[in-house]
């Protein structure tokens, strides 16, 4: 694990990877569009609108693992110090948010013509709109000190803090009465999504992986040169 | 015991400490959290005339009688029913032995008062040829067990 904790190794693989990553965004997210858009077919009680899905359940995901993600390598951060950890957290932060504002916007979309309501206070509802308040808080608790150290080390906190909120995003639908549905491809046996519809669902769902990847590493890759030139900055004022 | 070491157990134990916080907190507005009561939920609670709240339940089949703009039709968990009317337009995904949510409150005579109705749906997703297959070889399940809420079943 301190082999790629080196920021110097990291910058090599990254610009290994990226090119790859990048790719296969491109790839899967237009054959997923495509299927899910054209090719898949409409749903025996939605109709057509049962395409939002495609688009709204990969970014659900991604706001939940673009958030573990961030906890868990602030976890990191906090007990090995490792200084590429900060840096991961920072940038996963941005691209969840928007993951999550996806998702909250393409729900209400959907909501509208399904459950006759844009916005209902459920508890998974309630619970993912908390998740962007804490990518939010987070973003704004890191840039609110002037040394970067301690404003990792503040957001290292809030984002382990959040993290109850988590599992209580993936199990709301099990453990409340919610008007949104429970999950249909995550549960125990057979999911519950015919195969045709499946298969977009997945592509997307890499695709949006691919991307985040990708995001995750140019956001890392750029905070790496900031701390570069902060630290060429400084050396220069004590010249 | 390192540096290390210490932090280790303090992040650890602080989260374990965090989220047995989340549970108990949880787990005491458990009525709080639930967006919708059953019918059976409805009489065991002994909820006062004029509170409003919301029930969620399957629309009986057969139940559901227009007059003008206004709908009556019974809200089930297939052990309790409760009577609903309401006025005003209904989502599309609303028919019988599907899955709804009416928000209102309870009127005389036991009849909700219904001042919204929210259309649920399950967490089956498929195409329409394959729900009439289904429906014909009488492997159908769908409407048994639609839209009772999540919990208790």
């Amino acid at each position: 694990m301190h082999r790629f904790a080196n920021p110097t190794r990291f910058l090599r693989l990254s610009a290994a990877i990226l090119p790859w990553s990048a790719g296969l965004t491109i790839v899967l997210m237009a054959v997923g569009l495509v299927t899910g858009l054209m090719v898949s077919p409409a749903d025996y009680q939605q109709g057509e609108s049962v395409r939002i899905m495609y688009v709204h359940v990969p970014s659900a995901w991604m706001g939940m693992l673009a958030y573990s993600v961030m906890a868990i390598s602030s976890a990191v951060a906090l007990i090995w110090k490792h200084p590429l950890a900060d840096l991961i957290a920072k940038s996963s932060a941005p691209a969840g948010a928007a993951f999550t504002f996806l998702c909250l916007v393409t729900g209400s979309l959907w909501g509208k013509p399904m459950w006759g309501a844009w916005w209902v206070w459920d508890a998974r509802l309630t619970s993912m709109l908390i998740l962007l308040f804490l990518y939010l808080g987070y973003m704004a608790l890191v840039s609110a000190f002037d040394d970067p150290a301690r404003g990792a080390k503040a957001g290292a906190i809030l984002a382990l803090v959040g993290f109850v909120n988590v599992p209580i995003i993936k199990f709301s639908v099990d453990w409340w009465n919610t008007l949104h549905q429970p999950a249909s491809v995550t549960k125990l046996g057979m999911p519950s999504i015919a195969t045709p519809m499946l298969i977009p669902l997945l592509v997307m769902a890499l695709a949006f992986h691919a991307y985040y990847v990708t995001v995750l590493l140019l956001g890392v890759r750029a905070e790496i040169t900031a701390a570069k030139v902060r630290a060429i900055r400084l050396t220069q004022v004590h010249e | 015991m390192t540096r290390k070491q210490r932090r280790m157990a303090f992040v650890g134990l602080g989260m374990l400490a965090l989220f047995a916080a989340a549970a108990l907190v949880l787990s005491a507005f458990t009525d709080n959290l639930v967006f919708f009561y059953s019918p059976t939920d409805l009489i065991a609670k002994h909820v006062p005339e004029g509170r409003r709240l919301r029930i969620g339940g399957l629309v009986e089949k057969g139940s559901v009688v227009k007059e003008g703009t206004t709908v009556h039709f019974v809200i089930t968990d297939l052990t309790t029913q409760t009577p609903v009317s309401f006025t005003g337009l209904l989502p599309d995904l609303f028919r019988e032995g599907q899955g709804v949510v009416a928000e209102g409150k309870l009127g005389p005579g036991g009849v909700f008062l219904a001042s919204n109705v929210l259309a649920k749906h399950d967490e089956k997703y498929m195409p329409p040829e394959v729900a009439d297959a289904l429906k014909k070889s009488g492997q159908w399940q769908g409407d048994k067990d639609k839209g009772q809420g999540n919990k208790g079943k």
